[in-house]
């Protein structure tokens, strides 16, 4: 298939997280996200009253609080009323739908967020409730059982094993240390297995964040960043729900985002996936066919911090931040939601070099 | 989890039976379960699908086609789970594994009960074990057991068989019940007002930038966006803005009908709270009448607002409130 050309250049001009924590029993949801909504207000000089279109992803079930995205709401000051919208998955959909709106010309700044919070809940629990309810939510099988039985179809085809599961959490908590919002920076023991064949360690942390972004269309992105993060392609696409039909160990749709994007076209230099656990990461790398040459995760990634909901939102906000500093001339961002890697969304993120 | 210490809290349990109707073949698939019958669906491909779906999951063709396919199978992946968790197959250690059925194309999930992980492999033999009770319901599957089948892994003999007498008494819907438990924590704002209710004070929170005052405070301002910092105390008393007639009880309500729920705006409050007025004769409730709170008998709420004998407030003091 070929990318999708956008016709307007949109570029990630700022982004903020918050510390991932295990708990956040002192915060409400809307005290916790407020303080990255002002971060990326600060790094832009805007204010909510010059955002365009607000878009934020979250879920009611993490924390049992309905209609908890309209209270997280007062965070940005919504009044007099603004152009407004929400998705209730991970807010990487609400950044793909803010970045169709500045496509469509109606607006040309927006505001983008999104929080979990895990704590109040059992996380392993409230995600079998977003399962197919006939056949798979009455057996309540937890997200890391579905994860497992998905690294086991890779230790049977010989994709990995333990060690090289290990190495890639070891990886990407090493590299966490430098990340001064993560929750697990430095390595650690892989730990019991929890659901075998993944241990401890090849699992993702349970926690509390937010994180936000502002998106920014043409010559208004040059004013508010140095070095904005242009959106070169992005796409998402989704897969059948019942595992039993799907080949485990690939990732057809990752792939096709990718290529609608324009992931293969040139090489990249940076991948953030949204892999949190560690054998997804080996589906990932191999249905975008990523390299030694590649440099993945270098936030740590979803197992250094994965606030549900927010991961990745992160992941392209990680990626932006890089081109910012930068790190990277192109990167891929991925995000996905769903058991075992269901549906996915790639984009394309390039700095310009000026002379 | 339990909370940090210093910190309110409270247990919340949100549980709902779903009701859900079922379409033509997950009715018989379902049905087919309580009568200890598998069923697949066939694609025009040719694949046969268990458990079956009503759109085909390739070329969302609708499928009606079904077949009967084995009781044994073949495990395609499996995990071995230590600790079950509630809900789930088995309280006793078990494998989640993926089982191909004889004549199926693809792969049902479901537990396997089986000594230790040891005893587990892809490949492995399995076939299923009833529940003694079935209602029509994936857990009409107790569960997979291994199954020696003489040395051999593969049941080639099995052939899907078309599927064409109905069920009597088909079903026709299921219930599925879901409990989630979480412990509540409402955070700085609303832990502070938590805190002063329990001195039977009411204390809002002023917003730096447009100095409203927010009663109760959900910690950020929604015009402004900003965090309220100063705790400002309102009340005792307040002036009803407007209100309604309550004629119809909620269920385990167990204040008698017609009584009178009311916006009433606390003096110094930028904008009015809900309560229920009492201590006066509901057709007698009015637009400006000055109410006092009435508090719960623990005194950690206010339980209602009862007439306070003043004079009813004058409209202009109030009509920013409505």
């Amino acid at each position: 298939m070929t990318p999708h050309r956008p016709g307007r250049e949109v570029a990630i001009v700022a982004f903020a997280q918050s510390d991932h924590r295990r708990r956040t029993d002192d915060l409400s949801e809307v005290e916790m996200v407020m303080p990255v909504l002002h971060e990326v207000l600060r790094q832009t000089g805007l204010r909510t009253s010059d955002i365009g279109f607000t878009c934020s992803g979250s879920s009611d079930y993490l924390a049992g609080r309905a209609f908890s995205f309209t209270m997280a709401l007062d965070g940005v000051g919504a009044w007099p009323p603004i152009s407004e919208s929400h998705v209730e998955t991970d807010g990487a959909w609400a950044l793909y739908e803010a970045w169709v709106k500045l496509l469509t010309g109606e607006a040309d700044t927006a505001l983008v967020y999104a929080y979990g919070k895990s704590s109040p809940g059992s996380v392993r629990d409230v995600l079998t409730r977003q399962l197919d309810p006939y056949y798979l939510a009455p057996l309540w099988p937890d997200s890391v059982a579905l994860a497992a039985l998905q690294a086991q179809a890779l230790v049977d085809a010989g994709d990995t094993d333990e060690p090289a599961l290990a190495a890639i959490a070891g990886r990407s908590r090493a590299d966490a240390a430098a990340n001064p919002h993560a929750q697990l920076p430095g390595a650690r023991p892989q730990g019991e297995y929890v659901v075998r064949p993944l241990r401890t360690g090849d699992c993702p942390p349970i926690g509390d964040g937010a994180a936000a972004v502002i998106l920014a269309a043409g010559d208004r992105a040059r004013e508010l960043c140095a070095r904005p993060a242009w959106i070169r392609g992005m796409d998402h696409r989704i897969e059948a729900h019942s595992l039993g039909v799907r080949d485990l160990t690939d990732s057809p749709s990752t792939r096709l985002a990718a290529e609608r994007a324009g992931a293969f076209e040139r090489p990249v230099d940076t991948a953030e996936l949204h892999a949190p656990f560690t054998s997804q990461e080996v589906v990932l790398a191999k249905a975008l066919g990523l390299d030694d040459t590649v440099r993945i995760n270098p936030s740590g990634g979803a197992l250094a911090a994965n606030p549900v909901m927010a991961a990745g939102l992160i992941r392209l906000g990680e990626a932006a931040a890089r081109v910012h500093r930068g790190d990277s001339d192109r990167a891929l961002a991925h995000a996905t939601s769903g058991p075992c890697l269901q549906q996915n969304l790639v984009a394309v993120l390039e700095g310009e070099n000026r002379a | 989890m339990t909370p940090l210490p210093g910190t309110l809290s409270a247990p919340l349990v949100v549980e709902f039976p779903f009701t859900r109707s079922l379409g033509p073949v997950q009715s018989a698939f379902l049905t087919g379960l309580r009568e200890r019958t598998l069923l697949g669906v066939r694609t025009q491909a040719g694949e046969v699908l268990v458990p079956p779906v009503e759109y085909d999951p390739a070329t969302a063709d609708e499928l009606r086609d079904l077949v009967e396919v084995g009781a044994t199978g073949t495990v395609t992946t499996w995990a071995w789970n230590p600790e079950p968790r509630r809900g789930q197959p088995l309280a006793t250690p078990f494998a989640w594994v993926l089982v191909r059925l004889d004549g199926a194309d693809t792969a049902l999930l479901h537990a396997l009960d089986a000594p230790s992980p040891e005893a587990v492999r892809t490949g492995l033999r399995v076939r299923i074990r009833w529940a003694a009770e079935r209602s029509g319901a994936i857990t009409d599957i107790a569960c997979f057991e291994p199954y020696d089948s003489g040395g051999s892994d593969s049941d080639p003999a099995a052939e899907p068989v078309p599927h064409t007498v109905a069920f009597e008494d088909p079903v026709t819907g299921i219930v599925a019940p879901a409990r989630l438990d979480y412990t509540y924590s409402p955070g700085r704002a609303q832990t502070r007002y938590l805190h002063a209710l329990t001195e039977r004070r009411t204390v809002g929170e002023r917003c730096p930038s447009c100095a409203k005052v927010y009663v109760p405070p959900r910690g950020a301002c929604p015009t402004c966006g900003v965090a309220t910092t100063d705790q400002v105390e309102v009340g005792p008393r307040g002036t009803v803005t407007t209100f309604c007639i309550v004629n119809i009880k909620a269920r385990n309500a167990e204040i008698e009908v017609p009584y009178v729920y009311a916006h009433i705006a606390l003096d110094g409050a930028g904008l009015a709270l809900h309560g229920r007025i009492a201590g006066i004769p509901y057709d007698q409730v009015r637009m400006g009448l000055r109410v006092e709170p009435v508090w719960s008998e623990d005194g950690r709420y206010p339980d209602h607002y009862r007439p306070a004998g003043e004079p009813d407030a004058d409209y202009d003091t109030y009509k920013e409130l409505l």
